[in-house]
């Protein structure tokens, strides 16, 4: 298991303080810096390991970065912490962004992501619960994140505790039916706790979702399964901070879908179906982080 | 051995005594609160009874999840839908991720034998025995049952207990010991050993009572961990006595047999035969029926006993 970093934890609070204290245009300029860091992150960090899927990564480290800068009740320094939201990365396959999120935070030093799926590192391609602090169950393989997140839902009902479970599912991956058992349980059991969000960049590894098999009308279909459903745009940190705050009512759990752009940030990268595990060569490594640098603050 | 019981009966009423001690006890099912006997839990801790429906992934995501918030879940269902259908989940969710999920597989091996393969779990040994960090128990009787059901809810990690529904008398001797990788020697003996599990065992018993009236004499040893298994006690017999049988309710493709006879094989060969469903789906038939079918009686291992001496 990989160790706190004290210096990475007082700077995450700092930033947190002051995330806090700000006004909405501020807020915005600060959690934009914090994904724009972790875009850069990760393009290093699958450059160095020659394999990756920097599509999904890109997509969703908006998403992280909200809920881990300003959203999740946590403590990087005890990861067990019993009362800390639990937060689940079903697409297992984007650790990357969960781990430069997690480094971010301190629950390791940042430096630990050089050895991102090198032999016997910690950091292995999809996240270990055992091995990394701050990933609550193991995913990788497909359509697991939602039931787990309901049992922890359950749970922290049946503990009366005010606790809430988020948990990130890749567009593609609803096309597992494990998912839509675990909705029917979820808006069954009534579980206000429990946010799930989409990460809806639309492209899944062979081409769009919506050629391989259609999953609109997506909101119908959550709302259909009892969810509170709230549409937003998946780089607007403004608005998933908005939709993260937001605690249904009547009992229903909720649904944010919240729509990006695979490979975002990073225009020969974006909406291009291939870099959901290509490697970039050197020269696009540049490339990338040039363009991040101009567009990041 | 003259009376017999049903092994989710004592599971029941086991489960429902740590409850009421342990608040940290919940059950998880899939619509099967009759078959898995959960209707005394519910009726005193409805609301530490999930029942998921019938959805075996989620409910083992469900049990996962339940963990990671302090509780011990027991998941109960059927055991091939348990093992076949949520594979993946077992893997994954509970034995990768360390969680304390208590998977019960009720009902095993041949116990729904009239409604065909897709419902005999003979399977699940092989299965579940090749995920790691997950240990494998099969009770023989009620004693047992109920120790599994202690044990588990008090280690730190997950396992899998295969409930019988098959009626089997008590063979547990008073005070034996209940341990992973630790086996029960039920009866002495040098000529050859059989070791079984599960229902097998009391017909072990009976196999070796009617050889020694033959003046041979089986050395009867319970295996209620497939794993971690006792290889001190499989390689004692291999080293003691002129051959092995082993005896399960499953296919012989990766269960019980196959775990003896590759650490046999590789410390100290000997002469073995494997008595189980031989790499075939089952007819449909009795419970009974398809245990005769196959050999799984006392008359079947006295046979095997007897070649293996012969050969």
């Amino acid at each position: 298991m990989l160790k706190p970093d004290p210096v990475a934890i007082e700077a995450w609070r700092a930033r947190r303080a002051a995330l806090l204290a700000a006004n909405a245009a501020d807020q915005e300029m600060l959690l934009r810096q914090s994904s724009t860091e972790l875009r850069r992150t990760v393009i290093r960090m699958v450059e160095r390991a020659g394999m990756g899927h920097l599509g999904g990564d890109l997509s969703v480290i908006d998403i992280l970065a909200t809920l881990f800068g300003a959203v999740l009740r946590l403590d990087p320094n005890d990861a067990h912490w019993p009362e800390r939201d639990r937060f689940i990365l079903s697409k297992g396959h984007s650790a990357a962004a969960l781990y430069a999120t997690l480094a971010a935070c301190g629950y390791f030093a940042p430096a630990q992501l050089e050895t991102f799926m090198a032999p016997l590192s910690a950091l292995n391609g999809h996240p270990n619960r055992t091995k990394v602090p701050g990933v609550e169950t193991n995913t990788g393989p497909l359509g697991h994140g939602l039931p787990v997140a309901v049992g922890c839902a359950l749970a922290a009902r049946m503990q009366g505790s005010a606790r809430r479970t988020f948990v990130v599912l890749g567009d593609g991956e609803l096309q597992e039916g494990s998912n839509w058992e675990a909705a029917m349980a979820a808006g069954h059991y009534e579980l206000a706790n429990l946010t799930a969000i989409v990460d809806r960049n639309r492209l899944q590894q062979g081409a769009s979702t919506e050629e391989t098999n259609r999953l609109d009308p997506l909101s119908d279909k959550w709302r259909s399964f009892g969810w509170e459903v709230r549409e937003v745009d998946g780089h607007d940190h403004v608005d998933l901070l908005h939709a993260f705050r937001h605690l249904p009512r009547r009992g229903k759990p909720l649904t944010v879908i919240a729509h990006t752009v695979k490979g975002k940030g990073v225009s020969f990268m974006e909406n291009r179906v291939e870099w959901h595990h290509k490697v970039p060569t050197a020269p696009q490594v540049i490339a990338a982080l040039e363009e991040l640098q101009e567009t990041g603050s | 051995m003259s009376e017999t019981y049903d092994c989710r009966q004592a599971f029941a009423e086991e489960l429902l005594a740590l409850a009421r001690r342990d608040a940290r006890i919940v059950a998880v099912c899939n619509d099967s609160v009759g078959s898995s006997n959960l209707g005394g839990f519910r009726e005193e801790f409805p609301d530490r009874l999930i029942n998921v429906g019938i959805a075996e992934q989620d409910m083992v995501g469900v049990g996962a999840g339940l963990a990671n918030g302090g509780f011990i879940p027991f998941v109960c269902a059927a055991a091939p839908f348990l093992t076949g259908r949520a594979l993946e989940q077992i893997k994954a969710d509970v034995a990768y991720s360390q969680a304390p999920v208590i998977l019960c597989g009720m009902s095993p091996g041949m116990a729904y034998g009239e409604l065909g393969p897709t419902h005999h779990s003979i399977e699940d040994l092989s299965w579940l025995r090749a995920i790691a960090n997950l240990p494998v128990v099969v009770p023989a009787d009620p004693i047992q049952t109920r120790a599994a059901v202690r044990w588990a809810a008090g280690h730190t990690g997950p396992a899998y207990l295969r409930i019988g529904r098959f009626k089997v008398p008590v063979t547990t001797p008073a005070h034996a010991p209940f341990e992973p990788g630790r086996a029960i020697r039920l009866t002495d003996g040098d000529d050859a050993a059989v070791i079984a599990a599960g229902t097998m065992v009391s017909r072990a018993l009976s196999a070796a009572e009617h050889l020694r009236k033959e003046g041979v004499h089986a050395r009867v040893i319970d295996m209620p961990f497939i794993d971690p298994l006792d290889e001190g006690a499989v390689l004692e017999a291999a080293r003691t006595t002129r051959g092995i049988v082993t005896a399960e309710e499953g296919t012989v493709s990766g269960g019980l047999g196959a775990a003896v006879a590759s650490t046999v094989v590789q410390h100290c060969p000997v002469r073995m035969r494997i008595l189980g469903v031989p790499h075939v789906f089952a007819p449909t038939g009795s419970p009974g029926f398809l245990l005769e079918h196959f050999g799984l009686t006392a008359e079947g291992i006295v046979r095997a006993v007897r070649e293996l001496l012969a050969a």
